[in-house]
């Protein structure tokens, strides 16, 4: 689960993909059911259109006043005895994570899931560091069992089958006999975990959702284990990005209700947690400390742009990985990213960089699939188009890292050739006509064109220009 | 961590953030069109720090008229009183949730026989819980199960919660008729993890205490302007879909939810 030491490579990750239809298979039936259980719960049109009309309202609103919420909510999670950290790097969020350990000589954590330590590597910091660190949700689990980092960002396992989890944990939990039933694979889980969640001197999480009037902490689940992490051991240590505060409690209930539905299908999760303090004074149980970091990473150059802050509303539901063609064929590791598919595509070149991370806006037909089901309507396939600009010809004082650092030679060359053709008459009879007499030579496999028909089949020119056609008919020169 | 004063990250970030804020609250000079359409610009015409809550309930109405508008789609979920407790039976049922139904009379009886049924030999309650002196009282004579008390700190019962609890209790707020979902509120008397640690929990709901919605329940119980350290919504046993997506039940909580609905239940 480290960083790829090597410059991430899309179009290798995405051909590996297609070659494997094991993969292909366990995306395609992960994601058709995903697609029609979000489906049935957003059937009245007009419904969805207010609710998600609502969510994008709330979430523009709440970055409309981002740094005046966030003074509110660390002032409110202070009264509440919630410590509040910040961090402008995944390196110091680690470094602020390791000093909350440290101080209280925390060994063995146990982690409910949170994207953001997958963006700080947190597991493998901690390791290096002498620190136990156990993921509990159980796609979680699975995935770090075997070395890998998640696949999607709410069902981290989702590219495995069940036969594959069950010889992974035949091998790798003691005691285990092979088994491909679900049921007995999770008790397996079960048994370990529990054993963890006793023992562990602290629980580290995400947030969904922070609420700046009353100082919350919003975290929902299925299957117990965030509750699990943040009340069972002594501390608590929440993670969470600048963006994920909202003003007001009554925010919630709807940017849940659009969450639960298009992340997995369901009305409700099982838990709903909202955290608004330690132990309070009389209580029995429950952390004696809860700290929460707050991590930039990147979002408050994102912020600065009007257009681009939209990428900031997200709440991290996966409807538009599950409902994208790219990322159902090449799958989630493809992307060589924490977050992948769509909202990946214009998140990460932000973070870590354009000319790193040329190939994400590009690896997009622009169907805009993961518009439709966004449900804060971010703009996704028109933050794709300015990235893809941007990479190239930077707007005047563009806040985006690394633009302009992308620029294909190649491509300036191909455009300016082709502005000279169109912009002289003379010299684009000439070329159209040679098109049409030389079109038996084969398409060109190599040169700068075979980029293009690496993937694509070459065009053939027809027997005739338009020009000649025309004039055959007899329409005059205009 | 303390903060030290422009070097820290804190003013550094949130330096950044003031300064970009501006930007993208019309109207800005010059800059008449951007916005248009948008909730961010109605949103900044209220202006800094302005916390009302006693008015909670118009303000999403002016943010915007997309939130007015859409305000009403959660205002409009509503569902007659008696229709709300079936309604809830129904979505919990869906995901695997027991029900029970008794009366303040016979609920403590019911709830052993169903936990002698079930092979449970301890049950835990909070000490200072309503149910507990009930519970007692039915289980005077001795037999299974057994009831125990959360009447110490955690780190005192941690072991024998996690190795002998068979079934912990619970009162809870009221349900959500949308969704299906209780509301629990663990408090000193109630602790949290009797509601997660035991392999069955049983919950005692009033079935005419049931709201339509998560929204209409935040409002209602008054939750913006005081909440308790830990409140939460449980609409059903623990469970996964992580593998396969294949549902599984009881991964890391309760593997089974039972709700007995007492009229007039504390709560």
């Amino acid at each position: 689960m480290t960083a790829p030491a090597a410059p991430p490579d899309f179009r290798a990750g995405a051909a590996a993909a297609l070659a494997d239809p094991k993969l292909r298979a366990n995306f395609r039936r992960a994601m058709d059911g995903l697609m029609a259980k979000r489906a049935a719960l957003f059937a009245d049109p007009a419904e969805w259109r207010s609710l998600r009309a609502l969510g994008a309202a709330i979430r523009a609103r709440s970055l409309a006043r981002l740094p005046e919420l966030l003074e509110r909510l660390e002032e409110r999670l202070r009264a509440n005895g919630i410590q509040v950290h910040w961090a402008e790097t995944t390196a110091e969020a680690n470094a602020a994570v390791l000093a909350i350990l440290r101080a209280r000589g925390a060994t063995r954590v146990v982690k409910g899931k949170s994207m953001v330590s997958e963006e700080m590597h947190l597991n493998a910091f901690l390791d290096a560091h002498g620190v136990e660190s156990l993921e509990s949700d159980l796609g979680e689990y699975v995935v770090q069992l075997d070395g890998e980092m998640p696949s999607h960002i709410i069902m981290p396992c989702i590219h495995k089958d069940g036969r594959q989890i069950a010889r992974l944990f035949g091998e790798k939990i003691r005691g285990a006999r092979y088994t491909e039933d679900v049921d007995e694979l999770t008790a397996m889980a079960r048994r370990v975990l529990r054993a963890k969640f006793q023992e562990a001197d602290a629980g580290i999480s995400g947030v969904n959702i922070a609420v700046a009037e009353t100082g919350t902490l919003v975290l929902i689940e299925n299957e117990g284990n965030g509750r699990m992490s943040t009340h069972v051991p002594p501390v608590h240590v929440a993670l969470m990005g600048i963006e994920k505060v909202v003003e007001r409690l009554e925010d919630v209930p709807p940017l849940l209700a659009l969450l639960c539905r298009s992340a997995t299908g369901q009305t409700i999760t099982t838990y709903t947690n909202l955290i608004s303090g330690p132990r309070a004074a009389g209580e029995l149980d429950g952390p004696r400390e809860v700290h929460l970091v707050i991590l930039d990473n990147g979002r408050s150059r994102i912020f600065a742009d009007p257009e681009l802050r939209a990428t900031l509303r997200c709440i991290r539901c996966g409807a538009c990985m599950n409902h994208c063609p790219v990322y159902t064929r090449v799958g989630g590791h493809a992307y060589q990213a924490v977050y992948p598919g769509p909202i990946g595509k214009i998140l990460i070149p932000q973070t870590e960089g354009l000319k790193l991370r040329r190939e994400l806006p590009q690896a997009s037909s622009l169907c805009g699939a993961c518009v439709e089901v966004c449900p804060v309507e971010i703009p996704i396939t028109e933050l794709l188009l300015r990235l893809r600009r941007e990479a190239a010809h930077p707007d005047p004082g563009s806040p985006v890292l690394q633009a302009g650092e992308a620029r294909a030679p190649v491509e300036d060359r191909t455009w300016a050739a082709w502005r000279r053709v169109f912009a002289s008459p003379r010299v684009y009879r000439l070329v159209s006509r040679l098109a049409t007499r030389l079109r038996w030579l084969p398409p060109p496999r190599l040169g700068p064109l075979r980029a293009w028909t690496g993937a694509r089949s070459a065009p053939r020119p027809a027997r005739r220009t338009l020009h000649e056609l025309a004039r055959r008919d007899g329409v005059p020169d205009a | 961590m303390p903060d030290l004063p422009a070097a820290s990250p804190r003013e550094r970030i949130l330096g950044r953030l003031r300064a970009a804020a501006p930007a993208a609250q019309p109207p800005a000079p010059g800059d008449a069109a951007h916005g248009a359409g948008t909730a961010q610009g109605a949103g900044s015409a209220h202006g800094a720090g302005t916390a009302h809550p006693a008015n909670a309930a118009n303000t999403a109405g002016t943010a915007s008229s997309a939130s007015s508008a859409s305000t009403a789609v959660l205002a409009a979920k509503t569902w007659p009183p008696a229709e709300r407790i079936a309604r809830l039976r129904r979505c919990m049922e869906a995901v695997r949730a027991e029900f029970v139904e008794a009366t303040a009379a016979t609920w403590p009886a019911a709830v052993r026989e169903l936990l002698r049924g079930a092979g449970a030999r301890t049950l835990w309650a909070g000490a200072g819980d309503p149910l507990a002196a009930p519970l007692a009282a039915a289980g005077a004579d001795g037999g299974a199960p057994a009831l125990r008390l959360f009447d110490r700190p955690v780190e005192e019962l941690k072991a024998a919660l996690f190795a002998t609890a068979d079934a912990g209790i619970t009162t809870c707020l009221g349900g959500i008729a949308e969704t299906g979902g209780l509301i629990l509120c663990p408090s000193p008397g109630e602790p949290r993890l009797l509601s997660l640690v035991p392999p069955i929990h049983l919950v005692l709901l009033d079935p005419a205490r049931i709201w339509d919605t998560l929204w209409h329940a935040v409002r209602d119980l008054g939750w913006s302007r005081t909440l308790p350290a830990n409140a939460l919504v449980i609409s059903g046993p623990s469970k996964t879909a992580d593998i396969e997506q294949t549902l599984a039940y009881g991964v890391h909580g309760p593997k089974r939810l039972i709700v007995v609905l007492v009229p007039g239940a504390p709560g």
